[in-house]
This record gives structure tokens, sequence and C-alpha cells, in this order.
């Protein structure tokens, strides 16, 4: 089964897009173009309105302003039926009346297709998501990853434009998370399918999309690649939401011609040479970016280990220096041995890592 | 995969769909010309002057100068209050036995708790005279023995008794279910907190069963004084149902007093559901606790055991009695002062069928037609509230809850007062056409139907149906395909429902009907029981009734307990 070989992916072009409900404003000045065949996710935490963005593209959500585009045509005035997106709903919504066969022939009777074509056709959907012997099993009588294929089979069995899916993994255990993910990049990528991922969770978002929208209250803050989110931050909402940051408030300052960021008394970092002046900014900085030695030292700032977590591959120290506590990571089998809490420290930032915002 | 999807064209899409504004308007102007305007009528009538039509107070004043009417009202308060203590002292022992003890009876209490209602009081009355009344089997016997006589069935007594045996499992099922509600945790809290005995009780488990306690015995109140059928087969006339009734159908629509009293059987209707919902607001209290599952139960002492089992041996005698006598009756040769009857005989059955089938079949298509309506105005109204967006839809379901303080007498006069000006192409009025019952009885039986088919709606996750549409459903086709056979199981609950009550429903019924080739079941059994000659045919037609509602309240119950219609398993 090759979507692709009869029709070209699809691109979405979404321009002034703005939703309320009532005095709620869900979705503010959205634009956004997704490109035919790319693997897209909708991040941000839950809320955010990237569900409700979904739903404006699948057709269930009337938006005040704006236009949505599948494939270059409008489709803001066309009901769902008529859209012919595929969408996997977080639930599933797999149907307890019909058998898994049932449920997955059901948008190509919808489609009027001859009962011949069907049954080939059902039957070649449920081989791809492995299901084939379930066929005439009810979908209470299967598991939570199974019920999640059959999701998958019923959408992709019409070749539709585009492929939706919400949180489609949210309702399976951890294991499972992993492998189907893993599963779910493979198909997009066999089917050559626009597929548009909506997950509160950068984790899954990271690891299968070709690129981020991150989203929060109602407003798209970023788009990118995973990688290019990670190191670039347009903004602290990107910068927080994506890994673990420390944040740190202070000033620019030019010594000697060359800018530093100081924080209380004793933080002073310095930064890239074209980085401008500032009374009040905000700074960046990862865990793993961060340098501890062992005992005072002349370079860094002076703190005391607050506390420490071992995460299996790492250390993480929480490091209190003056009013701040900033977090540190180091690789726990680095070899520069354990810091015990309440020892005296020094911190440096490593070159070039850190970010600064305005204030 | 070869062939693409068909060709989909454009179109506009408004914010509410036609369809839905229609549907909307019908169901509302179902409810305000057959619900609101007839009740409205007769309020409105209580308040005009008969001869000139002016806006007026003088309909009561005339009712409170009226010594019959002010007796017939303290006679509906008086029986209803001694119902409702009647009930409770029945009910509340068998509550408190199965929620405290261990004892295997509590299936047969269980059993009690669903046997009286599907019998309708009014169907054994004539039967319970045969057994308590004054010459009845256990006053022939108690002469006999003890030469005493208990007037167990003497005027007021014997509605009370009757309609106690008939309603006390409303107290019984609400008191139970509070009581399984209450954690033993709480009890044990308390307990861990010093609380013990009496003050427990007083503190604890009293206050957490209260609610339930309130909600049934209004129930039952509300039942009672509204009931027209059960004083009029014990010829019991000197209360305000059938003080109503007498008055419109032997003096006429004109006259003011059959309002008046309509009025009066509304406001303390409303009155008690008011009090009921006062009750009970703010204490649902089964969501405050986890699990629940009842108190902590105790084993009993062997003469405590022995004491259980009598009272509830006696109350499922009492029970059992009106069905029993209802049996014996319509098998009997002849029954007349003695305990049993003197021979048996199929013969009421024979006479039923023979001269009078309409009414068994009039019975089944009234209810039929009245269940079908019913859940077809039900699930439009689950519909609109639960799916789309119109306007003061919850509206719609408060007015329909409202049936439930509109009294069946007030129906029927609403209905005769508003209908009959309304002539059919035949130049019959249309309050006297056949159909007229079966909308009455529809929209008497409307709340249970909207509950049901609400439940059953609820059950139907909105995504199921959008995924539907998602893959090209339109509205009617997702709605066919998905959303119907989802939700038959509570549309099929709600119908059985609506059919099982409406089958023996008589007190709009009583009014309504005209001759008697229209009439159902239950106004055959009432014309039946006014000879002692149709006494037998009587009780055959009751035992019919008996036998409809009964395999309904079997069905429902399998219906209930799977939860879901046939499809699902």
């Amino acid at each position: 089964m090759r979507a692709s070989a009869n029709r070209e992916p699809a691109g979405v072009e979404i321009a002034g897009v703005n939703l309320s409900y009532g005095a709620t404003h869900v979705l503010k000045d959205v634009d956004l173009t997704i490109e035919p065949g790319e693997f897209f996710a909708f991040l941000g935490p839950s809320g955010c309105g990237k569900t409700t963005l979904l739903r404006l593209i699948a057709g269930f959500a009337q938006a005040q302003t704006g236009t949505v585009r599948i494939a270059g045509e409008d489709v803001s005035a066309l009901p769902p039926w008529r859209r012919d997106v595929g969408m996997v709903f977080q639930s599933y919504a797999l149907w307890p009346h019909m058998t898994v066969a049932r449920n997955v022939a059901f948008g190509l009777e919808e489609r009027r297709l001859p009962r011949s074509e069907i049954g080939p056709r059902v039957a070649a959907a449920l081989d791809l998501v492995g299901l084939g012997d379930l066929a005439d099993r009810r979908p209470s009588q299967l598991s939570g990853g199974q019920q999640q294929r059959v999701a998958l089979a019923r959408t992709i069995v019409v070749e539709p434009k585009l492929l939706l899916l919400d949180e489609p993994l949210s309702n399976l255990d951890a294991k499972m998370r992993v492998q189907v993910r893993r599963e779910l990049r493979d198909l997009q990528q066999r089917l050559g399918l626009t597929t548009i991922f909506v997950t509160h969770d950068q984790e899954e978002a990271n690891t299968i999309c070709d690129r981020i929208a991150v989203m929060n209250d109602g407003a798209i803050q970023q788009v990118g690649a995973p990688m290019d989110l990670y190191e670039n931050p347009a903004n602290l909402f990107v910068a927080g939401f994506l890994g673990a940051a420390n944040i740190l408030e202070g000033e620019v300052t030019l010594e000697d011609g060359h800018p530093v960021f100081r924080s209380g008394a004793t933080i002073r970092i310095p930064l890239a040479a074209d980085e401008p002046a500032r009374h009040r900014a905000r700074l960046m900085i990862r865990p793993q970016h961060c340098e501890l030695a062992a005992g005072a030292a002349a370079a860094g700032a002076a703190g005391r280990i607050a506390h420490r977590e071992f995460l299996g591959a790492a250390m993480r120290y929480g490091v209190a220096v003056g009013q701040s506590e900033i977090l540190v990571e180091r690789p726990f089998d680095s070899g520069q041995g354990l810091l015990e809490v309440g020892a005296p420290v020094s911190l440096a930032a490593q070159p070039g890592r850190a970010r600064v915002f305005p204030g | 995969m070869s062939a693409v999807a068909a060709p989909l064209a454009p179109a506009r899409r408004p914010a509410t769909p036609l369809g839905e504004w229609l549907l909307a308007a019908g169901v509302l102007a179902f409810l305000a010309l057959f619900l609101v305007a007839p009740v409205a009528i007769v309020v409105v009538v209580a308040f005009l002057d008969p001869r000139s039509g002016a806006p007026t107070l003088v309909n009561f004043a005339d009712f409170a100068r009226n010594e019959l009417f002010l007796r017939s009202l303290w006679n509906s308060l008086w029986v209803s209050a001694m119902t409702v203590v009647l009930a409770s002292l029945f009910a509340l022992p068998l509550a408190a036995i199965t929620a405290r003890f261990h004892f295997r009876g509590a299936a047969l209490i269980r059993t009690l708790g669903v046997v009286p209602l599907i019998m309708p009081p009014f169907a054994g009355a004539v039967a319970m005279q045969l057994l308590f009344g004054r010459n009845g089997s256990i006053n022939l016997l108690l002469g006999d023995w003890f030469d005493v006589n208990i007037p167990f069935m003497e005027g007021l007594n014997g509605v009370i008794l009757l309609q106690a045996i008939h309603y006390f499992p409303f107290i019984l099922l609400n008191v139970s279910a509070s009581l399984a509600n209450i954690d033993r945790s709480m009890e044990e809290s308390a307990q861990n907190l010093g609380a013990s005995g009496l003050r427990l009780f007083r503190r604890i488990v009293f206050p957490l069963a209260m609610p339930g306690y309130v909600a049934g015995a209004s129930l039952v109140f509300i039942k009672v004084f509204d009931d027209l059928a059960t004083p009029l087969l014990l010829n019991v006339k000197e209360m305000l149902a059938p003080q109503a009734y007498l008055r419109i159908t032997s003096i006429g629509l004109a006259d003011p007093m059959g309002y008046v009293i309509s009025v009066i059987l509304i406001a303390v209707s409303v009155g008690s559901m008011w009090i009921a919902a006062l009750a009970t607001r703010g204490r649902d209290y089964a969501t405050v606790q986890r699990g629940g599952g009842g108190l902590a139960r105790r084993e009993m002492r062997p003469r405590d055991k022995l004491l259980a089992y009598a009272v509830v041996l006696l109350i499922l005698a009492l029970t059992l009695a009106p069905h029993v006598g209802l049996i014996l009756l319509s098998l009997a040769t002849v029954w007349s002062f003695a305990p049993l009857p003197d021979g048996y005989t199929l013969a009421h059955y024979g006479r039923v069928f023979a001269e009078t089938p309409q009414y068994v079949w009039n019975t089944l298509l009234y209810a039929t037609l009245a269940g079908v309506l019913a859940v077809a105005v039900g699930s439009a109204i689950a519909w609109l509230v639960q799916r789309t967006r119109i306007p003061g839809r919850a509206g719609l379901d408060y007015l329909a809850m409202g049936a439930l303080a509109a009294p069946g007498v007030v129906i029927g006069i609403g209905y005769l007062r508003t209908f009959y000006g309304v002539t059919l192409p035949t130049g019959q009025p249309l309050a006297t056409f056949w159909f007229m019952i079966v909308i009455a009885l529809a929209v008497r039986r409307l709340p249970y139907a909207l509950r049901a088919c609400t439940a059953g709606l609820q059950q139907v996750s909105p995504q199921l149906e959008e995924a539907a549409e998602n893959l090209g459903a339109t509205r009617p086709r997702t709605v066919r395909r998905i959303l119907l056979p989802l939700m038959a199981g509570g549309m099929l609950a709600g119908f059985v429902t609506a059919f099982a009550t409406a089958s023996v429903e008589l007190s709009a019924t009583m009014m309504l009907v005209q001759n008697a080739s229209d009439a159902p079941l239950a106004y055959g059994l009432y014309v039946y029981m006014q000879s002692p000659a149709g006494r037998g045919p009587g009780a055959a037609l009751g035992m019919i009734a008996v036998a409809i509602v009964g395999l309904c309240a079997f069905l429902s119950h399998r219906l209930f307990e799977t939860g879901q219609g046939p499809e699902m398993r």
C-alpha cells in the first residue's frame, strides 16, 4: 500500500487564524506552512491551543478569521466529511458496535466504493499495521496498542491527503510508546504522507518529527527542526520547554569592549563578541553546559552543592550560588568523582553555550 | 491501492445548521402545545370568574367555603402523610436489616423492592377488599378465632394501606442507595474519634441517609396526593383528585372547582419536589468519597435473625396480598363472605377476550405509540442538549422534566379544556380523539424516557461521531451508522419504561376516554369493577396488566443490567 503512488503529498497553509470560544482567545494570529510529505509536530503544554489547531484543520473547529488551505485548496468552509484528511483521535474513537474490519471499512463505504474493492483494501491496511488476524474482533477485545493500530489503519485506508494524530501515544504505557512512535515514523516514511502530530511531550516530538511548531497560550512561539529549536530557542518559553534550562536574571555590560553577563555579586559569564549591552537581560544555559570544580577557584563563581539527583547516565547537581540555584549535569562515569551535598564548588559556563534574551 | 476517493465538492457551512433549529422548534412546539398550554390554561381558568371572565380569587373563596372540598383537601393530606408513615414503617426496617447485617434474606428484600411496582395500586383494590375488608378473608378468620374485626380497608384506611403497599419500594430503594453510598470508613473514622451507638447514628449515619429518605418520601407523597384511580376504585370520593374528576365529568368543563383543585394539586406537587430538591441539593455525597460499599455489616444473633425473618415475611405477605387476591378473584366462580372462593374457572379471561378484547389491544397500541413518541421527543431533546449549541437548549430539558409536576388529572382536564373546541374534519372534538390519550401518556412518561435517552447518549463519546465525519460520513449518515446503534440500548430502556408505565396509567386516561371502544385496559378494569358481576373479568384484566408490566420490568432490568444494546457484548 503506497499512498504516494497515486497522490502527491499535500501541504498545509494556515494564514491569519484567530479562534475564540466566547471570551477565551484560543488561537491568536496563527500563520503556518507545512511542507508536503513532512512529519510535523504541534508541541506545547495543555491548553496551548495545539489540539484546537488540529481540529481546525480537520474541520471540527471554526475560526473567526483566517484560512486553511490543504494542497492549495481553501477548505475553511468545508465540513469535516468533505475535507479528506485522516485523523487519529486521542481516545482512538473506535466504534464499539463494529468489528475491527467494519471499523476499517467505514470510510471506504462512505466513499461508495464497490464491495469487491473494500475487502482487499481493508485486509491490506490491517496487514500494514500487523493486525491482519484480528479483523473479526471487537475493539473491546483489543489491547491499547492494538486499538491504536486499528485507529491508524482505519484512517490511512482511505488514503487521506493528510494524516492528523492527536496525542496518539498518550494512552500507551512507556515501553509501547517508544515502539509505536518508531513504527509511526516508519509508516509515514513509507507512505510519504504529510503528517501532523500533536503532543505535549518534547521527547516524542524530537524523536520522530521533521519540524516542530512550539505553541504556548494560543500563539506559535517558534517553528523549526528539533535540534535547531534546542540549540537556538527564539525565546525563554521555547528554551524552557525543550529540555532542562537554567534561567538567570541580570545585565549585560561591556568589560574592556567584551560583553559580559552579570547576575548578583558572584555570577559572571563572558558572552559572544556581538552581544549588545542590556540593562536587564535573562540568560539561558543548559545544565550540561556548566562546568563544576571542587573547592573554590578564582575563575568561576563560588557556590555550594545544595542537592544532587542520580539520573542514571548523569548526576544532576543543584548548586546554590548567591540567591540563585543552578542545575549542573555531569556524565556519571566521567571519572571526575562525585561531589557531596554541602561541598564548596566553583561554577563556570562552557564558552559560547549561553543564550541571552531581553529581560 | 487503486481507486482514489470520490471527488469532494466544496460547500458552505452555516454556524448552526437549519435542521437543528427545525428540530428544536418542533420539540418546543410539542411541549408548548401538549404540556405548557394545557397546564397554563387550567391555572388561568382557576383565576377567572366563570360568568364574566374577569380575573378573580372568588373561585378559591368558594372552595374554602365548601365543607366537602375542605374535607377532601384534609383527607388527601391525611392519606398522603399516613401513607408516607406506613410506607416508612415497611421500608426502613428492611433497609436497616440489609444495610447493617449479614442476612440471607437480602435477595428476598431486593425482590420485595420490585414486586409491588409491577402492579398499579388500583388493580388490586377490589381484591384487597375481599382479603382485608370488613367481610374479607382475614376478618372472617379473625372473627371466627378471636371475635375481632379490624377495619383495614374502611374508608381512607383502605387507600392508605393499598398505597403504602404499592409505594414503599420508593423509600426502600432510595434509603438503601443512600446507605450503600456511605463508606464504612466514615463510620469507622467517627468511631476512631470517639463516637458510638446512638451518637454515631445521629451524627453520621442519619444525616448521610436523610437525603435519600426525603427524596423517596416526597415522591410517595406526590404520587398518593395526585392519584385518582385508587380512591375511586375503593369508592372513596372525598379526596381532591376524585372531586376534580367528579366535578368535571358530572357538572361539566365550565365548573371552576375542578380547576381550583388542579391548582392545589400542582402547588402541592411543586412544593414537595422543591422540598426534595432542597433536601438533596449539595448533598450528592456519592461523589465526595471513593468506593462506597455500605456500612460495616454485623452477624445477627439467632433471636434477632428470627425477628428479622418474621418482619421480612410479614411485609412480603402484605406485598403479595394484592397479587394473590387478584389471581384468586380472576379465577373465582363466587367469592363472597368466605375466606377463599367457592370454586375456580377460567371463564373470566374468556369473557374479557370475547366481549372486550379492545381493552387489551388499545392498551398495547396506546402504550407502544406513547413509548415511541416519548423516546423520539426524549432523544431529540437529549441530542439537542448534548450535541448542539442552540441557545436555550437546557430549557427544553427542564421543560420536559416539568411534566413530573403535572398530575395526570390536571393533564386530563387541561386537554379537555384546550382541545374540546377544536373539531376534527369528522366533527368530533379533538379532545375526545383516541390519539390524544396517546399524547397525554407520552407527555406524562417523557421525563423517564428523557433521562434514559440522556444516559444512553452520554455513553457515546462525541469523538466517535467526529471519527465518522472525519472519514467522510455526513451528519445524517453519522447519526444513522454510529449514534443510533450506540444509544439504542438507552432508547430501548426508555421505551420499555415508558411502555410499562403508560400501559397502566389511569389518571389522565380516565378524563380523556369518551367511549368504551377507545378505552385501554386500566379504564376497562375500572368499568368492570363497578359491578359485583364484573369483578371476575376486571381481575382478569388486572392480571393481564400485571403480566405486561412484569414482562417489561424483567426486560428493562436485563437491559439496564447489561447496560448496552443488543449489538454490544
